[in-house]
Protein backbone atom coordinates (compact mmCIF):
# COMPACT_ATOMS: atom_id res chain seq x y z
CA UNK A 1 0.00 0.00 0.00
CA UNK A 2 1.21 3.52 -0.97
CA UNK A 3 1.42 5.61 2.12
CA UNK A 4 -0.81 8.75 2.11
CA UNK A 5 0.76 11.92 1.89
CA UNK A 6 -0.11 12.61 5.69
CA UNK A 7 1.57 10.08 6.62
CA UNK A 8 4.60 11.05 4.78
CA UNK A 9 4.50 14.44 5.92
CA UNK A 10 3.82 13.52 9.65
CA UNK A 11 6.39 10.95 9.20
CA UNK A 12 9.36 13.06 7.53
CA UNK A 13 8.05 16.34 9.88
CA UNK A 14 8.56 14.59 13.34
CA UNK A 15 11.83 13.19 12.15
CA UNK A 16 13.06 15.98 11.00
CA UNK A 17 12.34 17.79 13.94
CA UNK A 18 14.04 14.62 16.26
CA UNK A 19 17.04 15.16 14.00
CA UNK A 20 17.32 19.19 13.86
CA UNK A 21 17.07 19.41 17.67
CA UNK A 22 17.86 16.22 19.17
CA UNK A 23 20.93 14.68 17.17
CA UNK A 24 21.95 17.52 15.77
CA UNK A 25 23.20 19.69 19.11
CA UNK A 26 24.47 16.81 20.98
CA UNK A 27 26.76 15.52 17.49
CA UNK A 28 27.45 19.61 17.77
CA UNK A 29 28.25 19.38 21.90
CA UNK A 30 30.54 16.32 20.93
CA UNK A 31 32.56 17.92 17.93
CA UNK A 32 33.24 20.85 19.98
CA UNK A 33 34.88 18.79 22.63
CA UNK A 34 36.89 17.27 20.70
CA UNK A 35 38.07 20.73 19.66
CA UNK A 36 40.86 23.33 21.03
CA UNK A 37 40.46 26.29 22.75
CA UNK A 38 41.41 29.30 21.43
CA UNK A 39 42.26 32.54 23.07
CA UNK A 40 39.88 34.57 21.00
CA UNK A 41 38.12 32.71 18.31
CA UNK A 42 36.64 30.63 21.86
CA UNK A 43 37.19 27.32 19.69
CA UNK A 44 39.99 26.32 17.00
CA UNK A 45 38.87 24.09 14.45
CA UNK A 46 42.21 21.67 15.09
CA UNK A 47 41.05 18.01 16.66
CA UNK A 48 42.42 17.74 20.33
CA UNK A 49 41.78 15.55 23.23
CA UNK A 50 43.05 18.48 25.96
CA UNK A 51 39.52 19.20 27.44
CA UNK A 52 39.14 15.33 28.32
CA UNK A 53 42.95 15.44 30.07
CA UNK A 54 41.66 18.71 31.32
CA UNK A 55 38.56 16.57 32.96
CA UNK A 56 40.80 13.73 34.18
CA UNK A 57 43.77 16.34 35.95
CA UNK A 58 43.15 15.81 39.99
CA UNK A 59 41.87 19.01 41.19
CA UNK A 60 38.83 19.06 38.05
CA UNK A 61 38.94 14.85 39.15
CA UNK A 62 38.17 15.86 42.61
CA UNK A 63 35.58 18.88 41.80
CA UNK A 64 34.13 16.28 39.87
CA UNK A 65 33.95 13.23 42.61
CA UNK A 66 32.38 15.66 44.98
CA UNK A 67 29.54 16.60 42.59
CA UNK A 68 29.13 13.19 41.84
CA UNK A 69 28.87 12.63 45.93
CA UNK A 70 26.65 15.17 46.95
CA UNK A 71 24.21 14.47 43.46
CA UNK A 72 24.34 10.73 45.12
CA UNK A 73 24.07 11.29 48.12
CA UNK A 74 21.07 13.92 47.72
CA UNK A 75 19.68 10.87 45.86
CA UNK A 76 19.96 8.23 48.40
CA UNK A 77 18.60 10.60 50.92
CA UNK A 78 15.39 11.21 48.92
CA UNK A 79 15.12 7.48 48.63
CA UNK A 80 15.01 6.47 52.11
CA UNK A 81 12.29 9.88 52.69
CA UNK A 82 10.85 8.73 49.55
CA UNK A 83 9.95 4.95 49.49
CA UNK A 84 8.27 4.52 52.05
CA UNK A 85 6.59 8.00 52.12
CA UNK A 86 5.11 6.66 47.97
CA UNK A 87 4.08 3.28 50.22
CA UNK A 88 1.87 4.85 52.23
CA UNK A 89 0.23 6.83 49.85
CA UNK A 90 0.55 3.71 47.42
CA UNK A 91 -1.83 1.56 50.24
CA UNK A 92 -3.74 4.21 51.70
CA UNK A 93 -6.98 3.73 49.57
CA UNK A 94 -8.42 4.39 46.72
CA UNK A 95 -10.05 7.71 48.41
CA UNK A 96 -7.24 9.30 50.19
CA UNK A 97 -4.76 8.38 47.48
CA UNK A 98 -5.88 10.44 44.57
CA UNK A 99 -5.89 13.65 47.31
CA UNK A 100 -2.57 12.80 48.58
CA UNK A 101 -0.73 12.55 45.11
CA UNK A 102 -2.19 15.63 44.11
CA UNK A 103 -0.79 17.60 47.18
CA UNK A 104 3.06 15.99 45.71
CA UNK A 105 2.16 17.59 42.29
CA UNK A 106 1.57 20.74 43.34
CA UNK A 107 5.10 22.03 44.87
CA UNK A 108 6.20 19.21 41.75
CA UNK A 109 5.12 21.87 39.45
CA UNK A 110 5.80 24.93 41.20
CA UNK A 111 8.76 27.04 39.83
CA UNK A 112 11.66 25.73 41.46
CA UNK A 113 13.00 29.10 41.58
CA UNK A 114 10.73 30.52 43.68
CA UNK A 115 10.80 27.30 45.94
CA UNK A 116 14.05 27.52 46.12
CA UNK A 117 14.20 30.93 47.26
CA UNK A 118 11.11 29.93 49.68
CA UNK A 119 13.96 28.09 51.35
CA UNK A 120 16.05 30.97 51.80
CA UNK A 121 12.74 31.86 54.09
CA UNK A 122 12.74 29.19 56.00
CA UNK A 123 16.61 28.54 56.48
CA UNK A 124 18.12 31.83 57.07
CA UNK A 125 19.07 32.95 60.80
CA UNK A 126 15.59 34.39 61.82
CA UNK A 127 13.74 32.02 59.73
CA UNK A 128 11.02 29.71 60.44
CA UNK A 129 13.96 26.34 61.30
CA UNK A 130 15.76 28.18 63.90
CA UNK A 131 12.88 30.53 65.42
CA UNK A 132 11.25 26.89 66.17
CA UNK A 133 14.41 25.67 67.37
CA UNK A 134 15.36 28.34 69.69
CA UNK A 135 11.18 27.99 70.90
CA UNK A 136 11.64 24.31 71.53
CA UNK A 137 15.10 25.06 73.38
CA UNK A 138 16.91 22.55 71.41
CA UNK A 139 19.42 25.67 70.32
CA UNK A 140 19.96 28.83 72.16
CA UNK A 141 21.30 31.06 69.63
CA UNK A 142 20.48 30.91 65.85
CA UNK A 143 22.55 27.69 63.76
CA UNK A 144 24.15 28.60 60.54
CA UNK A 145 22.27 27.42 57.71
CA UNK A 146 22.32 28.96 55.03
CA UNK A 147 25.41 29.22 52.84
CA UNK A 148 26.34 25.93 54.09
CA UNK A 149 26.98 22.49 52.13
CA UNK A 150 23.89 21.51 54.42
CA UNK A 151 21.74 24.37 52.73
CA UNK A 152 22.11 23.00 49.44
CA UNK A 153 21.77 19.63 50.69
CA UNK A 154 18.06 20.49 51.83
CA UNK A 155 17.76 22.74 48.62
CA UNK A 156 18.18 19.52 46.32
CA UNK A 157 15.92 16.82 48.62
CA UNK A 158 13.32 19.70 48.57
CA UNK A 159 13.05 19.92 45.22
CA UNK A 160 13.67 16.99 44.36
CA UNK A 161 11.70 14.40 46.28
CA UNK A 162 8.72 14.82 44.24
CA UNK A 163 10.96 13.29 41.38
CA UNK A 164 11.60 10.57 43.60
CA UNK A 165 8.30 9.93 45.10
CA UNK A 166 6.20 9.54 41.88
CA UNK A 167 7.61 6.68 39.74
CA UNK A 168 7.90 4.69 42.99
CA UNK A 169 4.58 5.03 43.85
CA UNK A 170 3.51 4.18 39.75
CA UNK A 171 5.77 1.14 40.50
CA UNK A 172 4.79 0.21 44.10
CA UNK A 173 0.89 1.06 43.25
CA UNK A 174 1.56 -1.77 40.35
CA UNK A 175 3.20 -4.58 43.10
CA UNK A 176 0.67 -7.61 43.26
CA UNK A 177 -0.26 -7.63 47.19
CA UNK A 178 -1.07 -11.93 46.31
CA UNK A 179 2.78 -12.18 45.89
CA UNK A 180 3.34 -10.47 49.35
CA UNK A 181 0.89 -13.10 51.16
CA UNK A 182 2.24 -15.63 49.22
CA UNK A 183 5.58 -14.72 51.17
CA UNK A 184 4.54 -14.35 54.17
CA UNK A 185 2.40 -17.76 54.33
CA UNK A 186 5.46 -19.21 53.23
CA UNK A 187 7.54 -17.95 56.26
CA UNK A 188 9.33 -15.12 55.39
CA UNK A 189 9.79 -12.86 58.10
CA UNK A 190 8.90 -9.40 57.15
CA UNK A 191 12.24 -8.07 56.56
CA UNK A 192 13.23 -10.92 54.10
CA UNK A 193 9.51 -9.95 52.26
CA UNK A 194 10.71 -6.89 51.74
CA UNK A 195 14.24 -7.81 50.64
CA UNK A 196 13.21 -10.24 47.88
CA UNK A 197 10.15 -9.68 46.63
CA UNK A 198 9.09 -6.29 47.34
CA UNK A 199 12.26 -4.72 46.72
CA UNK A 200 12.99 -6.38 43.11
CA UNK A 201 9.61 -5.99 41.99
CA UNK A 202 10.05 -2.20 41.91
CA UNK A 203 13.11 -1.85 41.21
CA UNK A 204 12.10 0.04 38.17
CA UNK A 205 10.60 2.62 40.18
CA UNK A 206 13.80 2.48 42.53
CA UNK A 207 15.97 3.15 39.42
CA UNK A 208 14.02 5.74 37.37
CA UNK A 209 13.29 7.87 40.62
CA UNK A 210 16.92 7.77 41.19
CA UNK A 211 17.82 8.71 37.55
CA UNK A 212 15.35 11.83 37.82
CA UNK A 213 17.10 13.12 41.04
CA UNK A 214 20.73 12.08 40.50
CA UNK A 215 20.70 13.56 36.94
CA UNK A 216 19.25 17.06 37.30
CA UNK A 217 20.82 17.19 40.80
CA UNK A 218 24.28 16.92 39.34
CA UNK A 219 23.41 20.20 36.89
CA UNK A 220 21.06 22.46 39.35
CA UNK A 221 23.50 25.16 39.29
CA UNK A 222 21.25 27.94 40.90
CA UNK A 223 20.50 26.08 44.01
CA UNK A 224 24.42 26.25 45.11
CA UNK A 225 24.44 29.72 43.98
CA UNK A 226 21.34 30.99 46.14
CA UNK A 227 21.18 28.54 48.85
CA UNK A 228 25.81 27.00 49.12
CA UNK A 229 28.65 28.96 50.07
CA UNK A 230 31.12 30.03 47.42
CA UNK A 231 32.72 26.80 47.87
CA UNK A 232 29.84 24.07 46.92
CA UNK A 233 29.83 23.40 43.47
CA UNK A 234 27.76 21.05 40.93
CA UNK A 235 28.84 19.78 37.81
CA UNK A 236 26.16 22.73 36.45
CA UNK A 237 28.06 25.22 37.96
CA UNK A 238 31.23 24.27 36.65
CA UNK A 239 29.53 23.65 33.08
CA UNK A 240 28.35 27.01 33.71
CA UNK A 241 31.33 28.56 34.17
CA UNK A 242 33.14 27.04 31.42
CA UNK A 243 30.42 28.44 28.77
CA UNK A 244 29.86 31.75 30.60
CA UNK A 245 33.22 32.99 32.62
CA UNK A 246 36.14 30.81 31.65
CA UNK A 247 35.21 31.21 28.18
CA UNK A 248 36.39 27.70 27.65
CA UNK A 249 33.76 25.85 25.84
CA UNK A 250 35.11 22.83 24.65
CA UNK A 251 35.97 21.86 28.19
CA UNK A 252 32.34 22.76 29.20
CA UNK A 253 31.30 20.86 26.58
CA UNK A 254 33.49 17.73 27.46
CA UNK A 255 31.84 18.51 30.85
CA UNK A 256 28.52 17.98 29.47
CA UNK A 257 29.75 15.06 27.64
CA UNK A 258 30.77 13.49 30.57
CA UNK A 259 27.38 14.14 31.89
CA UNK A 260 25.65 12.34 28.87
CA UNK A 261 27.53 9.49 29.68
CA UNK A 262 26.43 9.41 33.13
CA UNK A 263 22.49 9.81 31.94
CA UNK A 264 23.58 6.59 29.14
CA UNK A 265 25.16 4.33 31.85
CA UNK A 266 22.00 5.15 34.05
CA UNK A 267 19.31 4.72 31.27
CA UNK A 268 21.13 1.57 30.19
CA UNK A 269 20.27 0.56 34.01
CA UNK A 270 16.67 1.18 34.15
CA UNK A 271 16.90 -0.69 30.87
CA UNK A 272 18.15 -3.98 32.82
CA UNK A 273 16.16 -3.88 35.95
CA UNK A 274 13.00 -3.01 34.01
CA UNK A 275 13.61 -6.24 31.54
CA UNK A 276 14.34 -8.39 34.74
CA UNK A 277 11.05 -7.04 35.90
CA UNK A 278 9.37 -8.08 32.93
CA UNK A 279 7.83 -5.13 32.28
CA UNK A 280 7.98 -3.50 28.81
CA UNK A 281 9.76 -0.65 28.61
CA UNK A 282 7.91 2.23 27.04
CA UNK A 283 6.96 5.84 26.76
CA UNK B 1 4.29 0.38 60.25
CA UNK B 2 1.08 0.88 62.35
CA UNK B 3 -1.25 3.61 61.08
CA UNK B 4 0.02 6.35 63.68
CA UNK B 5 3.51 6.39 62.23
CA UNK B 6 2.30 6.29 58.81
CA UNK B 7 -0.60 9.27 59.30
CA UNK B 8 2.58 10.92 61.35
CA UNK B 9 4.98 10.15 58.79
CA UNK B 10 3.36 11.19 55.73
CA UNK B 11 2.40 14.50 57.37
CA UNK B 12 6.05 15.22 58.20
CA UNK B 13 6.73 14.67 54.42
CA UNK B 14 4.05 17.11 53.48
CA UNK B 15 5.32 19.50 56.41
CA UNK B 16 8.70 19.65 54.52
CA UNK B 17 7.02 20.14 51.11
CA UNK B 18 4.65 23.03 51.65
CA UNK B 19 6.51 24.83 54.74
CA UNK B 20 8.10 27.15 52.03
CA UNK B 21 5.49 28.08 50.35
CA UNK B 22 3.61 28.72 53.41
CA UNK B 23 6.10 30.84 54.67
CA UNK B 24 6.36 32.73 51.01
CA UNK B 25 2.60 33.22 51.23
CA UNK B 26 2.92 34.45 55.08
CA UNK B 27 5.70 37.21 54.00
CA UNK B 28 3.91 38.11 51.04
CA UNK B 29 0.93 39.36 53.71
CA UNK B 30 2.84 40.53 56.22
CA UNK B 31 3.52 44.36 56.59
CA UNK B 32 7.12 43.18 58.34
CA UNK B 33 9.86 43.64 55.79
CA UNK B 34 11.94 41.21 56.42
CA UNK B 35 11.21 39.32 59.44
CA UNK B 36 8.96 36.65 60.18
CA UNK B 37 7.05 38.58 63.03
CA UNK B 38 3.92 39.37 62.22
CA UNK B 39 3.26 42.95 61.94
CA UNK B 40 -0.61 43.07 60.11
CA UNK B 41 -2.10 42.53 57.17
CA UNK B 42 -1.20 44.51 54.00
CA UNK B 43 -1.35 44.34 50.57
CA UNK B 44 0.99 46.86 50.15
CA UNK B 45 3.59 44.24 48.24
CA UNK B 46 1.59 43.58 46.00
CA UNK B 47 0.66 47.05 45.14
CA UNK B 48 4.64 47.65 44.67
CA UNK B 49 4.69 44.52 42.57
CA UNK B 50 1.82 46.05 40.06
CA UNK B 51 4.43 49.18 39.92
CA UNK B 52 7.72 47.44 39.34
CA UNK B 53 7.84 47.17 36.42
CA UNK B 54 11.01 45.45 35.07
CA UNK B 55 9.60 42.66 36.78
CA UNK B 56 5.95 42.76 35.36
CA UNK B 57 6.97 42.90 31.57
CA UNK B 58 9.61 39.69 32.66
CA UNK B 59 6.69 38.03 34.33
CA UNK B 60 4.47 39.19 30.48
CA UNK B 61 7.64 37.53 28.78
CA UNK B 62 7.30 34.51 30.40
CA UNK B 63 3.56 34.05 30.03
CA UNK B 64 4.05 34.46 26.54
CA UNK B 65 6.63 31.97 25.77
CA UNK B 66 4.69 29.41 27.75
CA UNK B 67 1.33 29.88 25.74
CA UNK B 68 3.51 29.86 22.36
CA UNK B 69 5.77 26.87 23.35
CA UNK B 70 2.75 25.13 24.72
CA UNK B 71 0.93 25.29 22.01
CA UNK B 72 4.07 24.41 19.59
CA UNK B 73 5.14 21.91 21.71
CA UNK B 74 1.18 20.39 21.85
CA UNK B 75 1.15 20.09 18.13
CA UNK B 76 4.46 18.57 17.17
CA UNK B 77 3.87 15.94 20.21
CA UNK B 78 0.66 15.23 19.09
CA UNK B 79 1.95 14.06 15.77
CA UNK B 80 4.88 12.39 17.52
CA UNK B 81 2.20 10.59 19.37
CA UNK B 82 0.29 9.84 16.66
CA UNK B 83 3.08 8.58 14.64
CA UNK B 84 3.91 6.52 17.22
CA UNK B 85 0.64 4.94 17.94
CA UNK B 86 -1.10 4.58 14.18
CA UNK B 87 2.15 4.13 11.85
CA UNK B 88 4.44 1.29 11.92
CA UNK B 89 7.88 2.22 9.56
CA UNK B 90 11.61 1.97 9.44
CA UNK B 91 13.19 2.78 12.84
CA UNK B 92 10.00 3.59 14.68
CA UNK B 93 12.18 1.65 18.04
CA UNK B 94 14.36 4.64 17.57
CA UNK B 95 11.86 7.35 17.90
CA UNK B 96 10.82 5.88 21.04
CA UNK B 97 13.70 5.39 22.30
CA UNK B 98 14.94 9.01 20.93
CA UNK B 99 11.67 10.74 23.04
CA UNK B 100 12.61 8.89 26.17
CA UNK B 101 16.16 9.69 25.94
CA UNK B 102 15.50 13.59 25.36
CA UNK B 103 12.80 13.35 28.05
CA UNK B 104 15.66 11.88 30.51
CA UNK B 105 18.08 14.52 29.65
CA UNK B 106 19.16 16.53 32.21
CA UNK B 107 18.14 20.39 31.78
CA UNK B 108 21.55 21.24 31.29
CA UNK B 109 23.12 19.15 28.84
CA UNK B 110 19.85 19.98 26.53
CA UNK B 111 20.38 23.63 27.24
CA UNK B 112 24.44 23.58 27.01
CA UNK B 113 23.87 21.64 22.87
CA UNK B 114 20.96 24.05 22.17
CA UNK B 115 23.40 26.99 22.50
CA UNK B 116 26.45 25.62 20.95
CA UNK B 117 23.59 24.86 18.16
CA UNK B 118 23.01 28.73 18.13
CA UNK B 119 26.16 29.57 18.59
CA UNK B 120 27.39 26.89 15.55
CA UNK B 121 24.27 28.36 12.88
CA UNK B 122 25.04 32.15 14.38
CA UNK B 123 21.37 32.91 15.49
CA UNK B 124 21.50 35.76 18.01
CA UNK B 125 20.13 34.57 21.38
CA UNK B 126 16.36 35.78 22.12
CA UNK B 127 12.95 35.17 21.58
CA UNK B 128 13.17 32.36 18.94
CA UNK B 129 15.94 30.37 20.59
CA UNK B 130 13.99 30.16 23.72
CA UNK B 131 10.98 29.14 21.81
CA UNK B 132 13.13 26.76 20.11
CA UNK B 133 14.76 25.56 23.43
CA UNK B 134 11.00 25.10 25.25
CA UNK B 135 9.43 23.39 22.98
CA UNK B 136 12.50 21.02 22.66
CA UNK B 137 12.04 20.59 26.28
CA UNK B 138 8.48 19.91 26.47
CA UNK B 139 7.51 17.81 23.20
CA UNK B 140 8.60 14.49 24.69
CA UNK B 141 6.39 15.35 27.47
CA UNK B 142 3.95 15.95 25.70
CA UNK B 143 4.10 13.00 23.36
CA UNK B 144 4.48 10.68 26.65
CA UNK B 145 0.92 11.81 27.65
CA UNK B 146 -0.82 12.31 24.58
CA UNK B 147 0.21 8.62 23.71
CA UNK B 148 -0.71 6.83 27.13
CA UNK B 149 -4.34 8.07 25.92
CA UNK B 150 -4.23 6.97 22.25
CA UNK B 151 -3.08 3.68 23.96
CA UNK B 152 -6.59 4.00 26.03
CA UNK B 153 -8.71 4.10 22.44
CA UNK B 154 -10.82 1.45 21.01
CA UNK B 155 -8.50 0.27 17.73
CA UNK B 156 -11.67 -0.70 16.11
CA UNK B 157 -13.14 2.99 15.88
CA UNK B 158 -10.12 4.01 13.61
CA UNK B 159 -10.58 0.85 11.04
CA UNK B 160 -14.25 1.37 11.33
CA UNK B 161 -13.61 4.88 9.16
CA UNK B 162 -11.22 3.40 6.90
CA UNK B 163 -13.49 0.79 5.98
CA UNK B 164 -15.58 4.19 5.40
CA UNK B 165 -13.48 5.67 3.48
CA UNK B 166 -11.56 7.78 5.25
CA UNK B 167 -8.40 9.10 3.96
CA UNK B 168 -5.25 9.60 6.81
CA UNK B 169 -6.03 13.50 7.37
CA UNK B 170 -9.88 12.63 8.55
CA UNK B 171 -9.04 10.21 10.62
CA UNK B 172 -6.86 11.82 12.03
CA UNK B 173 -9.24 15.52 12.27
CA UNK B 174 -12.20 14.10 12.98
CA UNK B 175 -11.83 10.28 14.68
CA UNK B 176 -8.17 10.84 16.79
CA UNK B 177 -8.42 14.80 17.46
CA UNK B 178 -11.42 14.74 19.45
CA UNK B 179 -11.24 11.49 21.65
CA UNK B 180 -7.50 12.68 22.61
CA UNK B 181 -8.51 15.95 23.11
CA UNK B 182 -8.44 15.52 26.81
CA UNK B 183 -5.09 14.34 26.52
CA UNK B 184 -4.14 17.76 24.45
CA UNK B 185 -4.99 19.93 26.51
CA UNK B 186 -2.94 17.87 29.67
CA UNK B 187 -0.40 17.85 27.50
CA UNK B 188 -0.68 21.71 26.63
CA UNK B 189 -1.14 22.49 30.52
CA UNK B 190 1.66 20.69 31.50
CA UNK B 191 4.10 21.79 28.67
CA UNK B 192 2.55 26.10 30.20
CA UNK B 193 3.89 24.69 33.11
CA UNK B 194 7.55 22.89 32.39
CA UNK B 195 7.91 26.23 30.69
CA UNK B 196 6.91 28.87 33.29
CA UNK B 197 9.11 26.53 35.58
CA UNK B 198 12.14 26.42 33.55
CA UNK B 199 15.73 28.18 34.57
CA UNK B 200 18.18 26.20 33.69
CA UNK B 201 17.08 25.46 29.32
CA UNK B 202 16.64 29.50 29.89
CA UNK B 203 19.49 30.48 31.25
CA UNK B 204 21.39 29.44 28.16
CA UNK B 205 19.01 29.61 25.43
CA UNK B 206 17.89 33.46 25.83
CA UNK B 207 19.84 36.52 26.03
CA UNK B 208 19.42 39.96 27.25
CA UNK B 209 16.89 40.85 24.82
CA UNK B 210 14.41 38.82 26.12
CA UNK B 211 14.53 37.97 29.79
CA UNK B 212 11.96 35.94 31.29
CA UNK B 213 10.60 35.63 34.58
CA UNK B 214 12.88 33.05 36.64
CA UNK B 215 16.00 34.73 35.44
CA UNK B 216 14.70 38.08 36.45
CA UNK B 217 14.18 36.46 39.68
CA UNK B 218 17.29 34.68 39.90
CA UNK B 219 19.28 37.84 39.67
CA UNK B 220 17.01 39.46 42.08
CA UNK B 221 17.60 37.05 44.69
CA UNK B 222 21.32 36.88 44.84
CA UNK B 223 20.93 40.62 46.50
CA UNK B 224 18.71 39.08 49.16
CA UNK B 225 15.15 39.12 49.92
CA UNK B 226 12.60 41.29 48.16
CA UNK B 227 9.17 41.40 49.40
CA UNK B 228 7.40 41.93 46.15
CA UNK B 229 9.26 39.22 44.93
CA UNK B 230 7.51 37.25 47.69
CA UNK B 231 3.99 38.55 46.25
CA UNK B 232 4.97 37.68 42.88
CA UNK B 233 5.79 34.06 44.20
CA UNK B 234 1.98 33.62 45.24
CA UNK B 235 1.07 34.77 42.40
CA UNK B 236 2.78 32.36 40.14
CA UNK B 237 2.20 29.34 42.75
CA UNK B 238 -1.65 30.07 42.44
CA UNK B 239 -1.16 30.11 38.90
CA UNK B 240 0.61 26.80 39.23
CA UNK B 241 -2.17 25.26 41.40
CA UNK B 242 -4.76 26.33 38.91
CA UNK B 243 -3.35 24.39 36.18
CA UNK B 244 -2.48 21.42 37.62
CA UNK B 245 -5.99 21.08 39.16
CA UNK B 246 -7.29 21.64 35.75
CA UNK B 247 -5.59 19.43 34.32
CA UNK B 248 -6.30 16.65 36.43
CA UNK B 249 -10.05 17.45 36.03
CA UNK B 250 -9.03 16.73 32.38
CA UNK B 251 -7.44 13.56 32.73
CA UNK B 252 -10.08 12.48 35.14
CA UNK B 253 -12.91 12.47 32.81
CA UNK B 254 -12.23 9.21 31.93
CA UNK B 255 -10.08 7.26 29.34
Amino acid sequence: MKDSLFKRLVVTGVLGWMFLFGAVPTLMLLGVSFLKRHPDNLIEPVFSLSSYHELLRPALGSMLADSMIMAATATLLCLVIGYPFAYIVARAGKRYTKTLLLLVMIPFWTNTLIRTYALVAVLKADGVVNKFLLFLGVIDAPIKIMYTQTAVFIGLIYTLLPFMILPLYAAIEKLDLKLLEASRDLGASRFATFRKITVPLTMPGIVSGCMLVFLPALGMFYIPDILGGARTMLLGNYIRDQFLAARNIPLGAAASIAMTVIMGLMLALYYKSARRAGRKVHL
Amino acid sequence: MNRFVKTIYAALVYAFLYLPLVVIAVYSFNASKYSLAWKGFTLQWYGRLLNNSTLLDAAFRSMTIAVVSATVSCIIGTLVAFMLHQYRFKGRRAVFAGIFVMMMSPDIVIGISLLVLFLGVGLSLGFWTLLMGHVTLCVPFVAATVYSRFKGFDPTVVEAARDLGAVEYQVFRRIVLPMAAPGLIAGWLLSFTLSLDDVIVSFFTTGPTYEVLPLRIYSMVRLGIKPDVNALSVVMITITVAAVLLSRQLLKEKS
